[in-house]
């Protein structure tokens, strides 16, 4: 028999203590961001502090519930749980309503339910359940594949739902793979394919040609280690685009510029490719398929944006890339969020005396831009009272993670540790401009069953992981 | 083991950071940053959305067509609303106590916060007045708009209205909001998106007596609004005014093309509207009585009226038939007054016999093409009448029928040319003849067709070939273009070769003389050369419609043209000498036979009288 009471006694208060402190000051400011004249009992169940207050009690009984299982439920269940919101991922596609523009609700009897919050969980329990695995190594071509499947998936069945926000999440696994062992090398190649693609929608072609063959000629001096080497190289990139530009004048061609550069590249990397291999210069093969490849993928992801993407897509992706202002839509909430939290000053304005915060000047004011609230009516102070807990609760987190003597548990701790710190650093971030506007929540705070449950859930089965951490030890 | 335990300190150190940096920034953006603050004497912001002013809409010779007038939009901000003085308000703006007692009710409904329109379009008198006491109403104040104005009360269905977004649209896209104006038809709606332009926003420092102190933070959030681009329309509205006036008593549709780009000239549905009726707040009940109308102003016949293309339709059979080679220049037919097979008959009328095929056209010889048709689907190349039925309607579907054309107008209707699994369906049996569609030898039967279908077929032939996508905008100002598909040459399946015998019957029957058997000849204009062909399309419930197509000169064509009368009977009589009237006023700017005009706008008499003596029959 397990030893059922000493759970309790193993059980990590601390954690604890802050999820109920976040709970409670996060509803505080729920109130707050609805407050009205019209509307002022707490347990006015028609506003939304008063269902918030319904989704807390709730989501106690959801915590005695994660308690009661077995320990090892979760590891044994956890393909299954993977599968089954797989499966509700794709049935929401097709039998989901549609709010905001996003398909990503269930509704039953006037209740709503938002699987992509879910998955978040069982996303983090099967990776866990992978990478705990007898004889899994990590760094192999088979577990990649199979992890990026893991992680992929939900993701990609998220973005068909129009929920750009709850897909990028998934991005943030990154530090369970990093924390386990996951290669430098992949992890450079990652972030440079993701700058190349930022790259590519910000730059104009020719400019990025340039770019990459400037980096390429940088990192091969590097590699080569002699100004020899790259001079000539340089040179003859050069020359040839020279003669090109001379042809093109006086021969009227009318071929557009970053034509004229990569043709002029491929005639001078073939030139330097011959006398690489005369002189047995090393690096140069590798090097230029490195250009090509770069060059390649930029304009397929040009073209793909322009030709496959909907005009809404496109824009949604020019603004966060700040390509594109919007007064009235995405830059007008952070203006209005910056204002909201600029006005709070040091000390802020009190308790249900922002000015603001009322839900009309910053629109989602209760769910995504729950902070500005925070910002406004409590200030400096309390908003570095709010980062400062949100710190110590990840701190913790990472305390636990490594405590932990079964990998499963410390993959799990991990997994729940990214999915805060990603939904933390986002949704505080883009309040105060740092961050581009991702609608995700912040967690424990906004309003809404779904991510309330979905974080205490996530939070919960780890601390119940935690609680038998003597138990499991594999 | 567990080599990269290491790595938890990486973690650590990014997670510390992002804390710092968050921190700090939360520092200067609430502690040393003074630009956000606000002081107690200016404590309420007002967020006001800047209208840009809709792009104006001209004709393709610079001639304005539409453009804006200022309005005055009374916006409520319920939360700041005290007490105040209704007898005065009401007397300014003419309203009365019940009005305010239902829409303050209203606004406060939706929300408390957020201003929304208390009364709509106040004249520039009534807002002078009112600015002057707004320190009297606080919670209210005056949001400028505008709303559009026509020069003219022609070209309604051309230019389309514009009216309030509804609650699909604003759930669909985030830039409109309750109370905004979107293009609801024609070019309006088709071009909302360089019309528009984009709304600005200007953030105010407001006291608390309602007076304005200045711009917050001296208008570093604000943003300033975007003029609508303005588009330059392919209508000639010279001859858009003129065909309405020659239309005025009649029901049907004109439409008229340059054929060497495919701009609209003209287009024209009757009855009509004047676009006038549209516009502010009359507009709801205009729409109504409009709606209600039994004669339908508000339906756009030029796109959405389906009519058979009746014996026009006999010239592109004779273009099929020449590319399937089964008919040829001196392919000869005669015609004792109709095609007779054992007991089928189909009329025609007295005229000389054979024909060769530019005579046939000339003529309109039913009998002829009776040949014609059956001899392209019992052509012994193709294994069976449905193979041989299927290539006669792909070279039909590459004129431009059957389908929607993909103007730039947003409800044009697709029109019908039957399919061989229709027939299969009619006759219960895949095993039908040749003469069992007879009729569409003649362009009657399961056709289906809209005047500007009619009119881009008319462009086509004028081209010899080939067509451009019709449209009616010709330029957007701006760094816009137009969609590249409205430069690009749709060809048809039919050789070049093959149009000139069809196009020198075409002459004949405007040019040659009445007695020789041209069926146009009301269509002749001196010194230019019309190319024409009448036809009737057979309408179950009454009159047949009279129809006519023509282009003009023969040689380098400069417009195209289609008419539809209905109830007008035969082509020739009221169809044929419109078209002579729009051609002419088009390439000479006179009218050679200005009796022509009385001629036609007589015509609904004698249409009425046929009518009537019909039912009495
Ligand atoms: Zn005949």
């Amino acid at each position: 028999m397990r030893r059922r009471v000493n759970i309790w006694s193993d059980f990590d208060w601390v954690t604890v203590g802050v999820y109920f402190l976040l709970v409670l000051i996060g509803w505080i400011n729920i109130y707050a961001a609805v407050f009205n004249e019209d509307h002022q009992s707490i347990f006015d169940f028609s506003q939304r502090y008063g269902k918030q207050l319904v989704w807390i009690s709730a989501a106690l009984v959801i915590i005695i519930l994660v308690f009661s299982l077995d320990v090892n439920v979760y590891s044994f269940f956890a393909y299954v749980v993977y599968g089954l919101m797989i499966f509700l991922l794709l049935a929401v596609l097709i039998f989901g309503r549609e709010v905001h523009g996003a398909r990503s609700w269930f509704e039953m009897g006037g209740v709503r339910l938002q699987p992509s919050e879910f998955a978040k969980i069982a996303t983090a329990l099967a990776l866990a359940r992978y990478l705990s695995s007898y004889n899994v190594q990590i760094n192999t071509f088979k577990s990649y594949w199979r992890i990026a499947l893991i992680v992929l998936l939900p993701s990609l069945l998220i973005l068909l739902q129009n929920d750009t926000g709850s897909a990028l999440v998934y991005f943030a696994f990154i530090f369970v793979l990093y924390r386990e062992g996951l290669s430098e090398s992949i992890l450079l190649f990652g972030f440079f394919i993701i700058v190349l693609f930022v790259l590519a929608l910000v730059l104009e072609k020719i400019i990025l040609i340039f770019l990459s063959i400037f980096v390429a000629l940088i990192i091969f001096w590097i590699l080569n280690k002699k100004l020899k080497n790259f001079i000539i190289a340089l040179l003859i990139f050069t020359f040839s685009v020279l003669i090109l530009y001379a042809l093109n004048y006086f021969l009227n061609l009318d071929l557009p510029t970053y034509y004229i550069e990569l043709i002029a590249l491929g005639i001078s990397s073939i030139t330097y490719a011959y006398l690489a291999f005369k002189n047995k210069i090393k690096h140069v093969i590798l090097l230029l398929m490195f250009l090509y490849g770069a060059i390649i993928f930029t304009f397929s992801v040009d073209y793909f944006f322009h030709n496959f993407l909907e005009p809404h897509q496109q824009k949604r992706i020019n603004t966060l890339l700040g390509l594109e202002s919007d007064p009235l839509g995405i830059g007008y909430n952070v203006n209005q969020s910056k204002i909201a939290i600029g006005s709070g000053g040091f000390a802020g304005k009190g308790f249900l005396r922002g000015t603001q915060t009322k839900f009309d000047f910053v629109p989602e004011q209760s769910t995504d831009f729950i902070f500005c609230t925070i910002g406004e009516e409590w200030g400096f102070i309390g908003t570095s009272a709010i980062v400062s807990l949100f710190l110590v609760l990840l701190f913790r987190l990472i305390i636990i993670a490594e405590r932990q003597k079964s990998t499963f548990s410390r993959v799990y701790a991990y997994g729940v540790l990214s999915i805060l710190f990603f939904h933390i650093t986002i949704n505080i971030g883009m309040t105060i401009g740092l961050m581009p506007v991702i609608g995700i929540p912040l967690p424990f705070f906004s309003y809404g069953g779904s991510s309330l449950w979905s974080f205490t859930v996530l939070l919960f089965i780890l601390l119940r992981l935690d609680a038998s951490r003597f138990e499991l030890l594999r | 083991m567990d080599s990269f335990a290491g790595r938890k300190n990486i973690i650590r150190l990014l997670i510390g950071l992002v804390g710092f940096i968050y921190i700090i920034r939360l520092f200067i953006l609430q502690v040393l940053d003074s630009t956000y603050k606000l002081t107690a004497s200016n404590n309420v912001l007002r967020y006001e959305t800047q209208f840009p002013a809709r792009g104006l809409i001209y004709d393709r010779n610079g001639d304005l067509l539409v453009y804006n007038e200022a309005a005055y939009d009374i916006m409520i901000n319920p939360r700041q609303v005290v007490p105040f003085d209704t007898a005065e308000f009401c007397s300014i703006l003419e309203i009365d106590k019940k009005y305010i007692d239902e829409n303050i009710l209203k606004a406060r409904q939706y929300s408390l916060y957020k201003p929304s329109i208390f009364l709509k379009q106040v004249s520039s008198i009534a807002y002078a007045q009112l600015q002057e006491k707004l320190f009297k109403f606080p919670g209210f104040f005056v949001q400028p708009r505008t709303i559009r104005k026509y020069t003219s009360t022609h070209a309604a269905h051309v230019l389309g209205y514009v009216g309030e977004v509804n609650e699909k649209m604003i759930e669909s896209n985030q830039y409109y909001k309750l109370g905004d104006y979107i293009g609801i038809s024609g070019i309006e709606q088709s071009y909302e998106e360089y019309l528009k332009g984009k709304k600005g926003i200007s953030i105010l420092l407001v006291d608390v007596h309602n007076r304005i102190k200045g711009p917050y933070n001296n208008g570093r959030f604000d943003e300033k609004a975007v003029v609508g681009s303005n588009v330059i329309s392919t209508i000639d509205i010279e001859l858009q005014k003129y065909g309405e006036e020659l239309m005025q008593n009649l029901t049907g549709s004109v439409v008229a093309i340059e054929p060497a780009t495919g701009e609209i000239l003209a287009l024209i549905s009757t009855p009509n509207y004047d676009p006038d009726l549209l516009v502010g707040r009359i507009r709801t009940k205009n729409y109504n009585i409009l709606m209600m109308d039994s004669l339908k102003p508000l339906f756009n016949r030029a796109l959405m009226a389906q009519y058979p293309p009746g014996s026009t339709f006999k010239v592109i059979n004779a273009l099929i038939g020449q590319q399937e080679k089964v008919l040829f220049p001196y392919t000869s037919y005669s015609c004792q007054g109709g095609y007779v097979v054992g007991r089928f008959r189909l009329g025609c009328h007295i005229h000389s016999s054979p024909l060769d095929l530019v005579q046939s056209i000339k003529n309109s010889c039913n009998t002829y093409y009776c040949h014609v048709f059956r001899s392209i689907l019992d052509n012994s190349k193709y294994p069976s009448v449905r193979d041989a039925f299927d290539s006669w309607r792909n070279h039909v579907m590459s004129f431009g029928f059957g389908k929607p054309l993909n103007s730039d107008f947003g409800n044009e209707l697709a029109g019908l040319v039957p399919s061989k699994e229709l027939y299969d369906r009619i006759h219960k049996t895949e095993n039908w003849k040749s003469l069992n569609v007879i009729s569409l030898a003649i362009g009657q039967g399961e056709m289906g067709t809209t005047p500007l279908q009619m009119a881009n077929m008319t462009a086509a032939i004028a081209n010899r070939g080939y067509y451009f996508i019709p449209h009616i905008v010709k330029e957007i100002e701006g760094d816009f273009s137009l969609d590249k598909r409205f430069y690009e040459k749709q060809f048809t399946t039919i050789d070049s070769s093959y149009f000139e015998p069809v196009v020198h019957g075409m002459e004949l029957a405007v040019n040659g003389d009445y007695a020789g058997g041209s069926t146009a000849w009301r269509a002749q204009i001196p010194n230019i050369i019309v190319c024409g062909k009448t036809g009737t399309a057979q309408n179950p419930h009454g009159e047949d419609h009279s129809i006519f197509i023509a282009f003009a000169p023969k040689d380098n064509p400069k417009i195209a043209i289609a008419v539809y009368i209905e109830n007008g009977g035969f082509g020739g009589t009221w169809a044929a000498p419109l078209a002579k009237l729009m051609i002419e006023k088009y390439l000479n700017d006179s009218i050679s036979q200005p009796y022509y005009e009385d001629y036609i706008l007589n015509a609904h008499l004698t249409i009425e009288n046929a009518k009537k003596s019909k039912y009495m029959e």
